[in-house]
């Protein structure tokens, strides 16, 4: 037998923080995001001798350098935000739906088949408001069918809503296949690109005008959906236990499914948003692991959906400057990839410092306030 | 043999926030003997052995291992000082056979020869008569056997500390019989060993010595030939106090509640009540005593229909008279009385049948430690209302309410719960059952970890409402209280009623002595 026979307190300690105020937990994260931007200036410099500055610069022209550069970035920023506000009632719930990524691309395809199929026998209106309803429905079946599953046998969902998306590219390879055009590009192509018809109509003169009002009403709706209506009382009591949840007599099973169908719901407008509103097409890579990012959007912003308008703008603003300077200073991908996870990653990083604290050996808990 | 103090814990003090779950408590193990560690739920037996198996870190206090001070940072350090324990809740895989659990988490620098490791085990098993099968997958074993791998586990690691935690409460008579013939010849091999238990009977037949401690404190030990049943309940419950609780007589009371062959099943399909049958008044307060997890939970989630029951099972509600002032404000139900198996929950509590059940971390069931107490007041009622919005008026207008009356302290009505005091959070929730209106009101350990003050304010609440005609069922821990604010005292003993007391005329020491009475052992399934 061993004996241990030092006797000190250990050097680093973390202690759960009690309660933080709202100025000082906004101090930490905008710490963190400065800190980032210290630390990605080091590393552009370090790897590239490029002057951090105009780096920066470069990344904010590549997201609002030109009028058609700043509508790409709040086109891209309103699907990303569409997205997250439709993960906010699951993951508010604690129900991990991981599988968004599915649900736009079901919404997306149906949207496409529908353009192809009856574009041209119904007018245009209507036609958009067909293709809204079913991507709706399309969206709202991928997310019911794993959480039913969930509320009656317990099955895992992350895994469920995961395996549900291949699914669904595997449904849309087909598709693909199936509307080949044309005959051997083994793309969609543009769909009723001389017509337009079953398109997004310009609004107050904007190509993406309509996009930004239904994304926008949407987030102010699950704001007051999630804050002041019944059901999202409930989906908050079932997120945070189920046990206070069976207590108040809610029905834990119907709140789950009934939750999971909004979520695969919104997931599936936004496909349809993204078919007609945006690119017109269709391929597996329509969804473009946004439905992944959309969970940080969600996460970032405590799922109040008013936050995730500043968040999506700020991950689609990284994401365009990276493209930017990646052209610009003749950088590949990779080092605008780079800085992008290193901003993320101190933001996220941040969270932990709100919740935590950390107190060295050798100071007593009182201090470390 | 020789007596030598395998651990001394000197003056060890843990804090959860500011509850104080061990307060300068200083223990010894010796080797060669069997220590009983005897205490109430909360008492601070597991925590305590948890800073020695070092899940937890204590606050203040040293730890000596052979005479030698040690720091014990995890449970790889407790290892090394050959400490080693058995939790209540096993910690195995379920999809590893024995000896893989066995040896999970050893870092052996050797190729992994399982024929020599089930060689040990054997050898092992042998030496203290354990009986087990290397080869076993986990999720084929019994209950005993997964408790035997876990000792094995320790004892593999070389470990001659064990600590067991409440090891019998999920054994047979007979398995817990084979238990303690294994510890016997363990301690004839010079381990240390403590036991943690609150069976009476358990501690008389194994240990040597027992230690107990009480809200926290150590209150002393005793060598077990020196003591008895009677002897330890006073250690462990402390001396009778007066606490001069008011009760005054409510003359007219009117039956209430019915309850009838009541029988709820664990998942296990173990029965958690048995064929439990009393009634319950308007106008008074009828205490359930037992230790914990006799089956007070299963009994009060079965009345408010959130446990399923067996056939034959019946709880029968007979609605307050009309003139009476609790009557009125709830869905009216059959005169003649009315089933409330088959109900919902949501149904229950719309007949006026309320309850406030507070678990152990307190916010699990009852209140959402997310929310404020405005939106925790609406958790029962956030129905009501036309329309799909919230009306947030009421449930606001309600927690200023409690807040003033039951003077809950927190910074705003809209701050989380789950950052309030315990004894905040408790008034919340007893607050908020009592502005239902209820005609029968359940709360189960309502003053649970409260000071004495907030305690009274609470019996205070209580008695209100039996005056009004309610019929209050009030689960308690403290035989002391139970005894001065009940009417009566319905006593569980193992999922049966071992006895209804009159509060009045009762002893601490008959109703103790029900409490730990198995009459015939009855249900072994």
């Amino acid at each position: 037998m061993t004996q241990v026979s030092q006797h000190k307190d250990p050097l680093l300690r973390i202690v759960k923080r009690d309660a933080i105020s709202r100025p000082k937990a906004y101090t930490i994260r905008l710490l963190a995001v400065l800190l980032s931007l210290v630390v990605s200036g080091a590393f552009i410099f370090a790897v590239t001798h490029l002057d951090p500055i105009r780096v920066y610069e470069a990344i904010f022209d590549g997201a609002f350098g030109t009028s058609r550069r700043s509508w790409v970035t709040i086109r891209d920023a309103m699907i990303l935000l569409c997205i997250g506000v439709g993960l906010a009632p699951a993951f508010k719930m604690k129900f991990w739906n991981i599988g968004a990524e599915g649900q736009i691309l079901i919404g997306g395809v149906i949207t496409a088949g529908i353009m192809r199929a009856y574009g041209s026998a119904l007018p245009t209106p209507a036609l958009l408001v067909v293709m809204a309803a079913v991507s709706l429905l399309c969206g709202c079946l991928w997310g019911v069918i794993p959480a039913v599953f969930k509320a009656y046998w317990n099955t895992n969902e992350t895994l469920f809503t995961l395996m549900m998306n291949y699914v669904a590219i595997q449904l849309t390879s087909y598709c693909v296949a199936l509307w080949e055009n044309p005959v051997g590009s083994n793309t969609v192509g543009v769909i009723n690109q001389m017509t337009g018809y079953g398109w997004f109509p310009a609004l107050f003169g904007q190509n993406y005008g309509l996009n930004v009002v239904l994304v926008l009403a949407l987030t102010a709706g699950m704001y007051i959906y999630l804050k002041h209506s019944k059901q999202g009382y409930e989906i908050s009591v079932v997120g945070d236990s189920q046990n206070t949840a069976r207590y108040a007599g809610i029905n834990v099973k119907k709140v789950t499914i009934r939750t999971m169908a909004i979520s695969g719901a919104i997931c599936g407008l936004a496909g349809f948003i993204e078919v007609a509103g945006v690119s017109h097409t269709i391929s597996t890579d329509t969804a473009g692991g946004r439905g992944f990012t959309a969970i940080i959007v969600a996460w970032l912003a405590h799922f109040n959906t008013l936050v995730m308008i500043l968040i999506s703008f700020l991950l689609v603003f990284l994401q365009k400057g990276a493209v930017q300077i990646a052209s610009q200073f003749n950088l590949n991908d990779y080092a605008s990839n780079i800085i992008t996870g290193i901003i993320l990653f101190f933001i996220l990083g941040s969270e932990f410092f709100i919740n935590y604290r950390v107190i060295l050996r050798g100071r007593k808990e009182a201090d470390g306030k | 043999m020789e007596q030598t103090f395998a651990i001394q814990m000197k003056d060890i003090t843990k804090r959860f926030g500011k509850v104080v779950a061990n307060d300068h408590v200083s223990l010894d193990i010796k080797r060669g003997e069997i220590l009983s560690l005897l205490g109430e739920n909360g008492s601070g037996k597991t925590t305590l052995m948890n800073m020695l198996a070092g899940i937890y870190f204590p606050d203040e206090g040293q730890i000596l291992v052979n005479g030698v001070p040690v720091t014990i940072a995890s449970p790889k350090d407790a290892f090394d000082c050959g400490i080693g324990m058995v939790h209540q809740h096993f910690k195995l895989v379920d999809v590893f056979t024995a000896a893989e659990n066995i040896i999970l988490g050893l870092d052996s620098r050797q190729k992994l020869d399982l024929k020599a490791v089930a060689a040990k085990i054997e050898d092992i098993c042998g030496r203290y008569g354990f009986v087990i099968d290397p080869y076993k997958k986990v999720y084929n074993m019994s209950v005993s056997e997964k408790q035997t791998v876990e000792i094995v586990k320790v004892l593999y690691r070389g470990a001659d500390i064990l600590i067991l935690d409440e090891p019998t409460a999920v054994l047979t008579p007979q398995e817990t019989d084979r238990l303690f013939a294994v510890m016997r010849n363990m301690k004839a091999d010079g381990k240390a060993m403590v036991i943690i238990t609150h069976k009476l009977h358990e501690v008389m037949d194994v240990s040597d010595r027992v230690a107990v401690l009480r809200k926290g404190q150590y209150i002393g030990d005793v060598a077990t030939a020196d003591t008895d049943p009677q002897k330890l309940t006073d250690m462990m419950v402390g001396h009778a106090v007066t606490l001069n609780i008011e009760r005054p007589l409510v003359e007219t009371r009117n039956l209430r509640l019915e309850v009838e062959d009541l029988t709820v099943l664990t998942p296990d399909g173990i029965k958690a009540l048995d064929s439990v049958s009393f009634q319950a008044f308007g106008g008074e307060i009828l205490g359930i005593a037992g230790i914990s997890g006799s089956g007070q939970k299963e009994l009060l989630e079965a009345i408010a229909g959130l446990q399923p029951t067996q056939p034959g099972s019946h709880v029968i509600y007979h609605p307050p008279a009309p003139d009476e002032p609790i009557a009125g404000q709830h869905v009216p139900v059959d005169r003649g009385g009315e089933e409330l198996l088959g109900k919902t929950p949501r149904q229950i509590h719309d007949i006026g049948v309320s309850m406030a059940f507070v678990p152990e971390d307190r916010l699990g069931m009852g209140l959402v430690g997310t929310m404020g107490m405005a939106d925790n007041m609406m958790l029962k009622t956030y129905r009501s209302g036309k329309g799909p919005l919230l009306d947030r008026k009421p449930p606001r207008q309600l927690a200023e309410k409690v807040k003033q009356e039951l003077d809950v302290l927190t910074p705003s009505i809209n701050t989380p719960v789950r950052r309030l005091s315990g004894g905040n959070v408790q008034k919340v929730l007893v607050g908020r059952e009592i502005a239902q209106e209820p005609s029968v009101l359940m709360t189960a350990y309502a003053v649970r970890g409260l000071d004495i003050n907030t305690s009274y304010t609470i019996y205070n609440l209580l008695t209100a409402e039996k005056l009004k005609g309610v019929a209050v069922i009030y689960a308690g821990e403290d035989l002391d209280v139970l005894l001065e604010l009940c009417d009566r005292i319905l006593v569980l003993c193992g999922g049966q009623v071992s006895g209804i007391l009159d509060a009045r005329t009762a002893t601490k020491e008959e109703v103790g002595l029900l409490m730990t009475k198995f009459k015939k052992e009855g249900a072994q399934a």
